[in-house]
């Protein structure tokens, strides 16, 4: 059997060359006014949110969930943020930036908390539960934001997103610190074998004593966390909140993300490596189509095509067409029943 | 006669016509025939999408390419109408596009048993993409037949008026309502959202439900469409954007269980019409800025999401009476 | 009985699963008119025959014959077709359409198209009524009628595809006393219009109500066909228990050796009319420190059930319960606290996490009742897997396969070792020994004797009665969701628990 970031790898890789083929510069990095520049510093730039997003949905579809609330949170706390901090005296107080920064973040909580409540304390299909707040959240957005684009002019603030440390993007060290951290809290605590777990067999798993609503409860305050860092990394990185357009579609590309990474939609086992590898292959995508003149817009076509593909070898059916070992439809239901003998 | 499981879709209809008196008392104006023949006007190609919607999600599934197949319906009548198409060749091939778009995902949804979430949001992508493959920019139309369509007034009785797309989305609620109740079609997708495997055991056509379910919603889809290109006479890519969620909200609104099985094509009509109502509402209250419309929606969501917990949990403990 | 031909005969069936012989030469005859009681314990290949017959799954070897025809069924439609209608213990019906819709789904009578709800409606109401005395309002839709009626209903659908044999599958397992009549009313109607009906249950009474024919299945060989009123209750159930001889023998009876002393110990768990609505009767039960209590009955006599409420995993609504100096469970967890563990019938579905490797299978309640924060390193974990992989002898000895690949046998030992590891005071095995190897049966019964001796105590769940026997301290037996009868060592033997497992006489 591959390894299971060999997938997503290779494609990593393929795309990678292709790009270096067509701009033999691809892969160069200068030093100007003591930044790294390149297209590859770039992609992790600006992947950054999408990354962080990616990680937090890993984990909830893990436990057999989805979050199809990520965008909005994302608005919500850029909103949050921006508000705050244009409604200071001093745009560039990093009291006034720790405040904004810290109030967006125990809102995405809030919000996290609440996608949790619906899921496991009412027990609402995960998909219908985030529904209400991708529906109500932009809303919320433009409400915060009062329906404008608001702009900032904090040069504190303005460094989550687009500051510079040890010559790297300061982006990229937040993702490094929320994937380090998680990566932790999952491999080295007992979380990840609890999720693994309540994803897998929710029954049993209760039987064996785990609390599968704390659990649950817990994977959507985290990816709630997560979005709401990635609002900050947006919304800073632009000095400005747009409640209307902020994280759109962020959802889908976190989903397609953590899909391309191997973890399957139906819970259980999940990769946090191969998720960081699938949003880096998305963002690499992006910057290939811009790079070669199509239209951005046509990525959505390639990532129609990768989530079908995808989802196909990961469908049973599916596999089992292409083998042949479907060579008849007699007894449609024997092999289904007979894994459970 | 009142039976219990009409309760949702009475709520519904209670709710829009609590709505329509509370907007008459607070302001002048609103108590006309014709503000509610706009709520028509304005949501007809909602009203078509979200009757698609109805039978999807009453066959427990979910389909979330719609607004997409909207926006590529506009865009491929308005660059064949660029073209010099005629019209009468334009129509029935989106309609024909979008009804073979739909019944390509409800197959790879059946055969494969892959979740209709991600097929149809691979639906929804490409869909998208294809617009900015056509062009990334408005395609205006300057057809004479579209034109015509779009400024004829169909007069009623005591001089209110309705569109053409009125009257073509009020056909296809007939239709779709006799389709749900009078029909093999109609009757094999609520039996497929109540127990998928009791379905199959009792011999249903299943696959061809299935199939035809989702055909039946990218039809609906082109058809939005094609309406919505008469009312906004162009086409381009950014049409219909998020509007898979609101024909999602209609129907969820209009009392369907999202989890399958149950629910009224009529209840949609209302749904779509509550929503009509608060954005006219909103706009009419002038103080209150549009993306209120978003959040009280999302309320209504939640509420009736809610209600309907608390209703099928009902249902379960009537179950395990025994 | 050899009234004429049988419309149902299946000959020399044979079945074979990765790993297990389902079916090996079973012969099963069906006549027109009659009920015909198809029995046996878990395991004996009762499911198999019936999916065979329902075109579920194929036969590798043997025929089946439909009135004196060979014919070869494909699929669930196939079946119908030939005749051969069945339904279900959960019923297999859409609860959201309406009763008549139900019964007429898939060929509602309709003039060009569409469906003509009035004749539907009065077709079957009239149908119920001439059928089955069943007068409903059949436009209601069919979860707001109990489980009994919603039987009838699906047994009305069933006939209305012009069937000649009706297979009718546990369908009284959730029924009550009354209700239960009147199906049986039904069926004795149906079988004096000349159908055949083969119904299978766990209800020893129930199989000497209503059946004329008995024919007994035993692990996947058939064990001899019977009328009902020339078999016994004990002859019936010792026929389906059966004995195992082979290697077991050899196990000394640990328990009857130094059985002493265990009487005197403390009193561990103390349940008092402990019960559940729709589930168990209310039931006593103590259990010593130290003792191997086994809880006899057959399959569906609510032994888990009993289990089940004693764990937290369903709470009881009457009743009370204390173990030790702390009262009752309330989740699993608590349980689990509280000192006990158990390992469930169900192994696939409640018992493995497929997706985790014998190393997390093992250690998962352990860590689970530590909490995430007091995490046990990969190390430690490794070290107590192999541990216990040695003490078990688990196969493959690799702590790192996935539990998945594991044969039945060696995945219950690692169920084991995951209970075990939480030092439970309290044991409860719910068949620990079902559907595996010899050898494997017999390394458990050891182990939960040692654990015996060294303090723990034991609640032993079989439908093996051998195994019971030499297992345990004491035996409470089951009937029909009840405990009929305790006994302690001194009383125990083969016969006794038989006659108490089969009732009868007393009621």
């Amino acid at each position: 059997m591959k390894h299971h970031l060999f997938w997503p790898l290779t494609i990593l890789a393929l795309l990678l060359v292709f790009n270096l083929l067509y701009d033999p510069t691809f892969f160069s990095i200068k030093v100007r006014d003591g930044h790294l520049y390149g297209s590859l510093i770039d992609i992790l730039n600006f992947g950054a949110p999408l990354l962080l997003v990616s990680i937090g949905m890993t984990l909830v579809i893990a436990t057999k969930g989805i979050d199809l609330s990520v965008g909005s949170i994302v608005a919500i706390t850029g909103a949050m943020a921006c508000l705050t901090i244009s409604k200071g005296p001093d745009q560039n107080a990093l009291v006034l930036v720790a405040t904004a920064v810290g109030l967006s973040l125990v809102l995405s909580l809030a919000l996290g908390l609440w996608n949790g409540f619906l899921v496991a304390g009412v027990g609402i299909q995960p998909i219908i539960a985030t529904l209400i707040l991708m529906v109500a959240g932009r809303g919320v957005a433009q409400l915060i934001t009062s329906g404008q684009i608001i702009t900032v002019s904090s040069s504190s603030y303005k460094f989550i997103g687009a500051g510079v440390l040890f010559m790297l993007p300061f982006s990229i060290f937040i993702v490094a610190a929320v994937f380090a951290v998680a990566s932790l809290l999952t491999r080295k605590t007992a979380i990840g074998l609890f999720i693994e777990s309540v994803g897998n067999k929710p029954v049993a798993s209760r039987l064996a004593g785990i609390r599968a609503k704390s659990v649950m409860i817990a994977v959507y305050l985290f990816c709630g966390l997560c979005a709401g860092v990635a609002g900050l990394i947006l919304s800073s990185n632009v000095s400005s909140a747009d409640g209307n357009n902020a994280g759109l579609w962020y959802e889908l590309d976190a989903i397609l993300a953590v899909v391309i990474g191997g973890t399957s939609l139906n819970g259980g086992r999940f990769y946090l490596a191969g998720t960081v590898i699938g949003a880096l292959i998305i963002q690499t995508l992006t910057t290939t189509i811009y790079m070669i003149g199509v239209p951005p817009e046509i990525t959505l076509v390639v990532k129609a095509f990768v989530v079908l593909v995808v989802c196909l070898i990961q469908s049973e059916s599916f596999r089992k067409a292409i083998v042949g070992r479907w060579k008849t439809r007699r007894y449609p239901a024997e092999k289904e029943v007979a894994r459970h003998v | 006669m009142f039976k219990r499981q009409h309760l949702p879709i009475i709520v519904t209809l209670a709710l829009f016509v609590f709505m329509f008196i509370a907007g008459s008392f607070r302001y002048t104006g609103f108590f006309s025939t014709q503000v509610l023949l706009n709520l028509f006007i304005d949501n007809a190609f909602l009203l078509i999408v979200a009757i698609g919607m109805t039978f999807v999600i009453v066959s427990g599934g979910i389909d979330l390419s719609v607004g997409s197949v909207i926006a590529l319906t506009s865009m491929i009548s308005a660059s064949l109408l660029q073209e010099g198409w005629s019209p009468a060749a334009v129509i029935p091939l989106v309609l024909l596009l979008g009804s073979l778009f739909g019944s390509g995902m409800g197959a790879i949804i059946h055969y494969f048993k892959i979740q209709p979430f991600i097929v149809t949001l691979a639906g929804m992508f490409l869909a998208r993409g294809l617009c900015y493959v056509i062009s990334t920019n408005t395609i205006t139309i300057n057809n004479a037949f579209y034109t015509s369509v779009a400024q004829t007034k169909v007069y009623l009785p005591g001089g209110n008026f309705v569109s053409i797309s009125v009257i073509i989305a009020l056909l296809l609620f007939v239709l779709a309502f006799y389709a749900a109740h009078y029909t093999r079609f109609g009757r094999n997708t609520y039996a497929i959202g109540g127990n998928e495997q009791s379905a199959v055991l009792m011999g249903l056509p299943v696959a061809r439900t299935k199939i035809g379910v989702y055909l039946f919603s990218g039809f609906c889809s082109a058809l939005g469409g094609v309406v919505l290109t008469f009312y906004m006479l162009s086409g381009y890519g950014l049409h219909a954007i998020g509007m898979e969620l609101d024909a999602i909200a209609a129907v969820v609104i209009g009392g369907t269980l999202l989890t399958g099985g149950f629910g009224y094509v009529a209840g949609t009509l209302f749904g779509v019409l509550i929503q009509g109502a608060i954005q006219t509402i909103i706009s009419f209250e002038g103080t209150l800025s549009s993306w209120w419309t978003r959040i009280v929606i999302g309320l209504l969501l939640f509420l009736f999401i809610l209600l309907q917990r608390l209703f099928s949990s009902r249902q379960l403990l009537q179950k395990h009476r025994a | 009985m050899e009234e004429g031909r049988p419309i149902l005969h299946m000959k020399d069936i044979h079945k074979q699963f990765p790993g297990v012989k389902a079916l090996s030469g079973v012969q099963f005859r069906l006549f027109p008119g009659e009920i015909h009681a198809l029995m046996g314990e878990n395991g004996a290949g009762k499911s198999t025959l019936i999916k065979v017959l329902t075109g579920v799954y194929s036969i590798d070897r043997g025929q089946v014959e439909m009135d004196q025809e060979r014919i070869s069924i494909q699929s669930p439609q196939e079946a119908q077709a030939a005749g051969i209608s069945t339904v279900y213990q959960e019923v297999n019906l859409c609860p959201n359409l309406s009763v008549a819709e139900n019964i007429y789904i898939g060929r509602e009578p309709r003039r060009f198209g569409r469906i003509l709800w009035k004749e539907l409606n009065s077709a079957a109401a009239k149908l119920l009524e001439e059928r089955m005395n069943l007068m409903i309002d059949v436009t209601k839709p069919l979860h707001s009628y109990p489980i009994a009626i919603q039987q009838l209903i699906a047994i009305a659908r069933a006939l209305n595809i012009s069937a000649k044999v009706l297979i009718l599958d546990e369908p009284t397992s959730s029924l009550d006393r009354v209700e239960v009549s009147q199906l049986f009313n039904v069926m004795n109607k149906l079988k004096s219009e000349g159908l055949a009906i083969l119904f299978v249950t766990h209800f020893l009474n129930q199989v000497y109500e209503i059946s004329d024919r008995i024919t007994i299945l035993r692990g996947g060989e058939f064990v001899g066909e019977y009328a009902a009123s020339a078999l016994s209750r004990i002859e019936l159930v010792s026929k389906m228990i059966g004995k195992e001889l082979e290697l077991l023998e050899e196990l000394p009876k640990m328990s009857s050796l130094d059985g002493n002393g265990k009487t005197g110990s403390e009193l561990l768990l103390e349940a008092k009319s402990l019960g559940r609505r729709g589930s168990i009767e209310p039931f006593d039960l103590s259990i010593r420190a130290g003792e191997i209590v086994g809880l006899a009955g057959l399959l569906g006599s609510g032994r888990t059930e009993a289990a089940r409420l004693l764990f937290g995993a369903d709470s009881p609504d009457q009743g009370s319960l204390k173990i030790g100096d702390k009262g009752s469970a309330h989740t699993p967890r608590q349980a689990i606290d509280n000192g006990i563990a158990f390992c469930s019938e169900d192994r696939k579905g409640e018992g493995i996490i497929d997706d985790l490797t014998i190393r997390e299978n093992i250690v998962l309640a352990m860590q689970a009742s530590q909490g995430w924060l007091r995490t046990i390193s990969k190390k430690k974990q490794s070290e107590i897997a192999e541990q216990f992989i040695e003490a078990l002898n688990i196969n493959p000895p690799n702590p790192d396969q996935l539990i998945k690949h594991l044969s039945g046998g060696n995945q219950q030992k690692v169920l084991l070792a995951r209970s075990l590891l939480t030092e439970p005071r309290l044991l409860i095995l719910d068949e620990p020994t079902r559907g595996i190897d010899i050898g494997a049966k017999a390394e458990i019964q050891k182990l939960v004797m040692s654990l015996s001796k060294k303090g723990m105590s034991v609640l032993f769940i079989s439908s093996e009665l051998e195994e019971v026997l030499r297992v345990s301290d004491r035996i409470a037996v089951m009937r029909d969701r009840k405990k009929v009868k305790e006994m302690t060592d001194g009383e125990m033997n083969e016969q006794l628990v038989m006659k108490a497992i089969a009732g009868g006489g007393e009621e």
